[in-house]
């Protein structure tokens, strides 16, 4: 289903008014871009911040899923008479319960699925759930109830799902949708004019997101009313889910986020398991928590799409690209999960290039479904493009970062009518960073003649979101005692968003950070917020916060004007005061304005007012990684990695680096060691469903030296606070740069995921490199 | 793409390393199975308990002694959050994995996840909470605030008490030292850098309040 379907009425997309008046540039700043520690630090070093899997309510149940343990299946019995009996257990809810019988996967042509339906399409699929008074009683119950299962043939992979023959996963085939089709000027004219072309199939992994905190909701009804704490992104969108499926108003359900342990995308929207509890809750009338485990996470709550692109590509020998032509096959699962969406949007506007062609097909296979993951199909794209941009410059004989800034564009060919971007900070991202991470030295230090091998890559990125936009509601309010308190919807995912938006207030109020309390993430007693996702977090709400700390503003000086009998033009807020320009003998403090005293507070509301048109708000960013290969094991070590990143102003420069080199993590990820193992021949099972076998990146893993250079171009002609988003850009470019510095050391092209050591190992012998 | 036939996800549908098995693969004629689901295994279940019995311990948690009936079976980490409301320690894995359910036992961190609650009597455990000096923050707790050492944070409190741990045994560590003392704890927002300089930060002003916790 569409996670925010009530909030947008039929292709209108939803808006908030307009600010009164768009405020002017910050000219200097005294909080915002400043490096400061988060607001909530305390409650998360402390203990004291409380996640959803850590609410613990009186009376409460735990809840357990019994999941389908094959990759298809039909079920054809479910006995639960033994479990029923079990000690501690007090309902069982499965496809047959009163209430269960709820729609999902809504299409056009209607739903493709139900809560639990007895057609499991992939492994980790619901089944039924059990609620008993220990999570340890509610396991015991789900490994009692009897399934006959009627095992089917399965799809492995995305390559099998189109085979004559396949298992047919829905009515209708393994086609996701249409083919998605991309064309301009004319590709076989370019390669036509090209001195070089080079064709090259590449492929990512699919990867799991595993936010450390899994999956969560607590659900508890007063009556009719229903309070559900969500560990969750967005906890509008789990409202509004919640309000269809259950057909109830939404003044009847309360969706509480607060503190959630990660999402990276695959916490944007409702899930089975929040439903699961709200009906146990129901039927049990005590509060039930489920909280998945690290297994099911790994099953059954999204993923990051597997694709395999074939990228053709012309060039001049001057460096002037012709033509790019690429074709991808992916797969997002047994349900629509965009397999391939996003792919080839690096191919179509990273580099200015006439003759474009892209052609991407979606298929269905039995494994669980794909869901936004960082960036959607951004990193796989450029795990390829950014590959061939340096297979290009050696055949030409060019250095890889003059090639790209060669191609730097100032438009977006890949929208329609090329409009111009509001801000390009890709030549900025390439040279300043290759200035800092001594490009120039490195590329020409030799890589070494012993079975260790050094060598450095770069590669850039764009991310099509990371703009922001409306609709966001904040309030502001400020006390007589001149502390305030701040009111948004959005959820802070680790970014430090309550911090940035504090530092917008702070910065307007002169307020200090400490004297700001935040709420947030509450949908019964926060403002309407988006999901926290496609980057656009701090694009969208600071605006927003700035608006509304502004509408504070003008309702202090008001008063304030009256008090000191002047014009409110001539007062201006500073250091807590209000100061008359004319007269700065003429002033009064926050705490001295009477009619704030009398009335206790003011309320101040800002709204996120509208992008710009005719113009494409886009984040870039270029990352330098320096590695050392072992030619004998295939061992990698990355040594140092650097990030230049251009998403406007950086808001917050602590937090900024943090967020970034975390993108280059997740990245290191990518391009050395994750990757989902599905049981393609036998059984369809996914093989390593544990943080044990999917690896991901350890403090061994990653450099010590991880630099963040900010590109800090303020974009005004973005929005009034001149950021764009920064959480997916950092990601982008990570994998592919870590695969030219393996090339670079060891002369291997490195074209799947992830290059652990027995792949690469495999490569060097092929190759006869292995050392 | 060329076949890679150390990764099964690469294998032509041709290859087959238990061809005894395959009938269950793509275009296989389908079977009727009956199996106590257990996600992942379909093989039976093993016996299951029918309702054990409660066994009465005494645990001594952040210097307070908790005299509790618990199952032979419940993990130290499920009392400590869900008898004991001490949701300090997060739980991330229950498999000895990621370390989000870090706690010192006698000084040294251990998995709570890996921990029976009945083994764990006798000894002196610490949690986040007991790194705590009533509303005030230990060092290593400001370290990690001060470096951003987080950004989600769930993982935070188990990171936070492997480089307590660290710090108990090796007052001054290097920085490989604090990266070994915090391998066995993920971050998948990828926090490592900062958590680095948090460690580093952190004995030095542990020295500085002369090695309190």
């Amino acid at each position: 289903m569409t996670p925010d379907d009530r909030y947008y009425i039929t292709d209108v997309p939803p808006e908030t008014p307009e600010p009164a008046d768009q405020p002017a540039p910050w000219t200097t700043t005294t909080v915002v871009g400043k490096r400061l520690p988060r607001i909530d630090g305390y409650e998360r070093v402390s203990g004291a911040a409380v996640y959803t899997a850590d609410v613990v309510l009186p009376d409460m149940l735990y809840a357990a899923v019994l999941r389908c343990p094959h990759a298809h299946a039909t079920v054809k019995k479910i006995d639960t008479a033994r479990a029923e009996k079990m000690p501690g257990v007090v309902a069982i809810l499965s496809d047959k319960s009163p209430g269960a019988d709820i729609p999902w996967f809504n299409t056009r042509t209607g739903p493709l699925s139900r809560l639990f339906d007895p057609h499991c399409r992939y492994e980790g699929e619901e089944v039924a759930a059990v609620a008993a008074e220990t999570p340890y009683q509610a396991w015991d119950a789900v490994r009692a109830i009897a399934v006959e299962f009627e095992v089917l043939p399965f799809v492995g992979a995305a390559e099998d799902a189109l085979k004559p023959g396949a298992a047919a996963i829905h009515q209708g085939g393994n086609r996701s949708g249409e083919v998605s089709r991309y064309s301009r000027g004319d590709v076989d004219a370019g390669f036509a004019a090209a001195d070089v072309v080079v064709e090259q199939t590449y492929s990512t992994a699919c990867e799991i997101h595993a936010p450390t905190e899994t999956h969560a909701s607590v659900a508890k009804w007063d009556g009719n009313r229903l309070v559900v704490w969500d560990s969750t992104q967005g906890v509008y969108p789990i409202q509004s889910g919640l309000v269809q499926l259950l057909k109830l108003p939404s003044s009847s359900v309360r969706v509480i986020g607060n503190y959630m342990g990660g999402g990276f995308g695959a916490k944007l929207g409702i899930s089975k398991h929040t439903v699961i509890a709200a009906l146990l809750a129901k039927m049990t009338a005590r509060p039930v928590k489920l909280h998945l485990t690290r297994e099911e996470s790994f099953l059954a709550v999204g993923n990051r799409p597997p694709d395999t692109m074939t990228l053709k590509a012309g060039v001049k020998k001057d460096g002037t690209l012709t033509a790019l032509q690429m074709t991808v096959l992916g797969t997002g699962g047994a349900y629509p999960g965009g397999g391939v969406g996003g792919v080839d949007w690096v191919v179509r506007d990273l580099y200015t290039c006439p003759n474009v062609k892209t052609e991407l097909t979606d298929v269905f296979i039995n494994a669980g479904q794909a869901r936004a993951f960082r960036a959607p199909g951004h990193p796989q794209g450029a795990w390829a493009l950014e590959q061939m941009m340096d297979q290009l410059a050696e055949k030409i004989g060019i250095d890889p970062v003059e090639l790209r800034v060669k191609n730097a564009p100032t438009v977006s060919q890949g929208t329609t009518g090329t409009p111009p971007y509001t801000s390009t900070g890709l030549t900025a991202c390439l040279e300043e960073g290759a200035k800092r991470f001594g490009w120039r030295e490195a590329r020409k230090r030799a890589s070494g003649d012993g079975p260790i091998r050094r060598g450095v890559g770069v590669a850039a990125g764009l991310w099509r979101g990371g703009s922001g936009g409306p609709p966001a509601t904040i309030i502001v309010k400020l006390f007589a005692d001149g502390s305030a308190n701040l009111n948004m919807g959005a959820s802070d995912i680790g970014t430090g968003t309550k911090t940035i938006m504090s530092m917008v207030v702070s910065e307007e109020l002169g307020v200090p950070l400490e004297k700001i309390q935040v709420e947030w993430a509450d949908t019964a007693t926060t403002q309407y917020a988006t999901a926290s996702g496609g980057s656009k977090t701090v694009p969208t709400e600071s605006p927003a916060a700035r608006a509304a700390a502004i509408d504070v503003k003008q309702q202090l000086i008001t008063m304030a004007a009256a008090q000191l009998k002047v014009t409110p033009e001539e007062l201006i807020l500073t250091n807590g005061e209000v100061v008359s320009t004319a007269d700065p003998s003429k002033k009064v403090a926050i705490t001295g304005v009477a009619a704030l005293r009398a009335r206790g507070l003011i309320v101040g509301v800002g709204y996120r007012g509208p992008n710009p048109e005719g113009k494409v708000i886009t984040p870039f960013g270029a990352h330098f990684a320096e590695v050392e290969v072992n030619t004998r094991t295939g061992e990698v070590r990355v040594v140092r990695f650097l990030a230049a990143q251009d998403s406007g102003r950086a808001m917050n420069e602590l937090t900024y680096e943090n967020q970034t080199q975390g993108g280059i993590t997740m990245g290191l990820g990518l391009a050395l060691t994750e990757g989902r193992i599905l049981d393609r021949n036998q059984t369809g099972k996914m093989v390593n469903r544990n943080w044990h076998d999917y690896k991901i990146p350890t403090a061994m893993d990653v450099p010590a030296e991880q630099t963040v250079l900010p590109i800090d171009l303020h974009d005004y002609q973005a929005n009034t606070a001149a950021a764009k988003g920064l959480g997916e850009p950092s990601t982008i470019p990570a994998a592919p740069a870590v695969a030219n510095a393996i090339y670079h050391a060891c002369g291997v092209r490195t074209p799947d995921t992830p290059v652990n050591p027995t792949r690469l190992v495999a490569l060097l012998a092929a190759s006869k490199k292995r050392g | 793409m060329p076949e890679d036939p150390d990764d099964p996800t690469k294998q032509g549908t041709g290859f087959t390393r238990r061809g005894f098995i395959a009938t269950i693969g793509t275009g296989a004629v389908a079977a009727a199975t009956v199996a106590h689901a257990t996600p992942g295994d379909a093989a039976p279940a093993a016996e299951i308990p029918e309702g054990a019995e409660l066994v009465r311990v005494t645990l001594n948690i952040n210097g307070r002694s908790h005299r509790l009936l618990v199952e032979p079976r419940w993990s130290l980490l499920f009392v400590l959050r869900e008898r004991l409301g001490l949701t300090a320690t997060k739980l991330g894995c229950e498999r000895g994995e990621c370390g989000t359910c870090t706690v010192l036992v006698d000084d040294k961190p251990r998995y709570s996840c890996m921990m029976l609650a009945v083994e764990s009597e006798g000894k002196t455990i610490v949690t986040l909470e007991g790194l705590m000096r009533g509303e005030d923050l230990g060092p290593v707790q400001r370290a990690f605030w001060e470096e951003d050492a987080f950004q989600c944070g769930y993982c935070t409190p188990g990171q936070i008490m492997a480089v307590e741990g660290l710090l108990r045994a090796n007052p001054s560590p290097t920085l490989d030292e604090v990266r070994t003392g915090v391998s066995g704890n993920l971050c998948r927002c990828g926090a490592y850098a900062h958590i680095f300089k948090a460690g580093l930060r952190a004995a030095e002003l542990k020295k500085q309040e002369g090695g309190r916790s």
